[in-house]
């Protein structure tokens, strides 16, 4: 039972960076801006998050500071792709060089020529809302003792659901990723939407950087996120461009995680390599037997030109 | 079209070095003293300049991999699982089969090509048949063969004891030229009283960079000059309108992405026999394929063009590499410079704007098309 709790412990803990970076695709690329930078911007919200907490022994300082670096790159990928029309895969693969590049050359700055940042104390680490309500090492404990990322990641799933499905502004969002020359015709400003949609994106991934730096670890280095933001962005895709599907999808590679990292604990230490692969195998079987035909936002992808045809 | 491609590539380069000077400054080093190791760091001699064309060969090949997709409408992120797939098949075969020499090489190039093919054909079959989008597989399948390749690392006997490698290929699967005649002492000295070019080939030269030539061209004319060319660039060029012109759409995109596969593998493949003889488990994506991409855009996805953006990529890195030890500077401006170069390449738009003073800024910015970009 309390392997259990581990497990699904370290699941939650392990998908809490994920989600904020799988809901930042969401909505980039509900309003028809694919966004493949995601991870060059988790990047520099893990670094961001990382030094600002070593510096200001404020976690939350820290994780706003790293939205809004992660905000800044994410600013430039709508400069290219909503006013000049770049291509966005281009321009995503130009944000994954600028993201780490920017991190570890000011990491290097900051820490003495060192591609890591100094250790974050235990106590300016990311809180635990519920430490100390259940019994130290009891099932409940187990569960429901994360850190305050956790709880709101998921508070943010419900938000972002909220937003896009029940709003004016979700609506506009959605109705801009489909059809922006209709929605432009009903008056709706498509740049604008994009603008705030593909900045809010990194906001959001610069969250999962600093939930993964802050939070899991206690501090940043060059091989933290490696591919994490591109998990992410195929938990978008594998839950349909949605919140709630992304949400599940970040779920399961946070369990394989979970599954990683208990089983090393105990005696089967060769085949963790196999077992490591048992989500993305997972997500490929899945995706071609029950999922189908996964399509995202009809205009993702596509530059918006006001004056044509 | 094709001039003005090459203008505002030159000029994103610029932009990006630029950028590059920029940072540096803002951070206390002084720019012309880091370019300048840069630029000695890379011409300085001739071992030099033969260890950036070694260092350039990986990516050059990835580069022309992802090209090849991008020109069949395909996004080849998976570039990195199928180079680890084809390191990884070049090893086994170079460890445990007994060949002779050259042939050795052949067979173990020719296993990895076609293990990589196999491993991204996945990718092109699962999209063919069930519709689903070549990134996610490709993503998830890059994690597969990191996995795969640290698990057969730990088999007895491929492990080499106390390390984190597999064992050396065998001496008949390696690539590199002259490597036993350099160890002798005439060879040496030979090296040393012929410095220009002994020190071009004191680094382990290899056939790489040759076969990467050749792919460039061989690639360039399959995509250029062929039928199967022609119906693979006409899928990526619009799908519907190539159903309905009699081709195959589910049968070129798996083909295409054998091809790119194929490509990928053969980068992991002489990387391996030419340089490492080795495969390391590896802890995270060392970004062979990911680089690849950045070598593709720059080179505006011709396979030719691939030779000189990867030779970019390469000077760069391995100049760039130089800054640390040197100035104190970090090397990561490197990243950032290749980020900016690659990001104006992505907006066209954007540098007409600052080369071409007629192209008017209201225009751009309303989002019309100017006249002299297409």
């Amino acid at each position: 039972m309390n392997d259990l709790g581990l497990i699904i412990g370290i699941t939650l803990m392990y998908a809490a960076p994920l989600m904020y970076t799988a809901l930042g695709g969401v909505i980039s690329e509900n309003s028809g801006v694919v966004n493949i930078g995601l991870e060059g911007m988790m990047t520099m919200g893990a670094f961001i998050g990382a030094t600002v907490c070593y510096y200001s022994h404020s976690p939350w300082l820290a994780f706003i500071a790293a939205g809004l670096s992660a905000g800044v790159l994410a600013l430039l990928h709508a400069i290219a792709s909503v006013t000049f029309g770049a291509d966005q895969i281009i321009s995503g693969t130009a944000i994954n060089f600028l993201g780490p590049g920017l991190a570890l050359f000011l990491s290097r700055i900051f820490f003495n020529g060192a591609t890591m940042t100094l250790t974050i104390k235990l106590e300016d680490k990311m809180p635990r809302p519920l430490n100390g309500i259940f019994s130290p090492g009891s099932f409940m404990d187990l569960v429901f003792n994360q850190y305050a990322t956790v709880y709101m990641a998921f508070i943010l799933v419900f938000v972002l659901w909220f937003i896009l499905y029940k709003t004016r502004l979700g609506l506009r969002i959605r109705a801009v990723g489909e059809h922006p020359r209709a929605a432009d015709t009903l008056g709706v400003d498509v740049f604008k939407i994009r603008y705030i949609s593909v900045i809010l994106s990194g906001i959001f991934a610069g969250f999962g950087g600093a939930a993964m730096s802050i939070a899991v670890v206690s501090n940043f280095r060059a091989t933290l996120i490696s591919g994490q933001g591109f998990i992410a962005l195929a938990a978008m895709i594998f839950g349909k461009w949605k919140p709630q599907g992304s949400m599940w999808a970040c779920l399961l590679f946070g369990m394989a995680q979970g599954l990683v990292v208990y089983l090393g604990g105990t005696k089967l230490q060769i085949s963790s390599q196999l077992l490591a692969m048992i989500p993305y195998v997972l997500t490929i079987i899945v995706l071609m037997g029950f999922v189908g035909k996964s399509s995202g936002p009809a205009a993702d992808g596509v530059p918006y030109e006001k004056n044509q045809g | 079209m094709k001039k003005n491609r090459f203008k505002y590539t030159a000029i994103s380069i610029l932009i990006g070095l630029i950028v590059g000077a920029i940072i540096l400054g803002v951070s206390g080093f002084n720019p012309f003293e880091a370019y300048w190791i840069m630029i000695t760091g890379v011409f300085g001699s001739s071992k030099y300049i033969s260890w950036t064309i070694i260092r350039s060969t990986s990516v050059i090949i990835t580069g022309i991999s992802v090209a090849f997709a991008f020109r069949t409408g395909l996004f080849n992120i998976g570039a990195e699982g199928q180079f680890i797939i084809g390191a990884m098949a070049a090893t086994l075969v170079g460890y445990f089969w007994h060949l002779p020499p050259i042939v050795h090489v052949i067979v173990a190039f020719s296993a990895a090509c076609i293990a990589a093919a196999i491993w991204g054909g996945i990718a092109g079959a699962i999209k063919s048949k069930f519709g689903i989008n070549e990134v996610i597989t490709s993503i998830m399948l890059n994690w597969i063969a990191l996995y795969l390749n640290n698990y057969v690392i730990f088999w007895d006997k491929f492990k080499r004891p106390n390390s984190e490698a597999s064992y050396k290929i065998l001496e008949s699967a390696q690539s590199s030229i002259l490597t036993n005649w350099k160890l002798t002492e005439a060879g040496r000295t030979w090296i040393s009283n012929h410095p220009l070019i002994g020190g071009f080939i004191d680094p382990p030269i290899n056939i790489g960079f040759i076969v990467a030539i050749l792919l460039a061209f061989l690639i360039n004319y399959i995509l250029n000059n062929t039928t199967l060319g022609y119906q693979l660039r006409a899928v990526g060029f619009n799908k519907d309108a190539s159903e309905y012109g009699g081709i195959n759409v589910k049968r070129n995109i798996v083909v295409a992405m054998m091809i790119s596969g194929a490509i990928s593998g053969a980068a992991g493949a002489l990387h391996v026999l030419g340089v490492s003889n080795e495969i390391s488990v590896l802890a995270a994506m060392e970004g062979n394929g990911f680089n690849g991409m950045a070598v593709s855009l720059i080179a505006g996805n011709n396979p030719i063009g691939c030779i000189f953006a990867g030779l970019l990529f390469g000077g760069l890195t391995y100049g760039g590499h130089k800054l640390q030890p040197i100035m104190g500077a970090p090397s990561e401006v490197i990243n950032i410079m290749i980020g900016t170069i690659v990001f104006f390449i992505a907006m066209p738009k954007f540098v007409q704007m600052i080369v071409d003073r007629k192209g008017n800024f209201k225009i751009v910015k309303r989002g019309e098309k100017v006249e002299s970009d297409k």
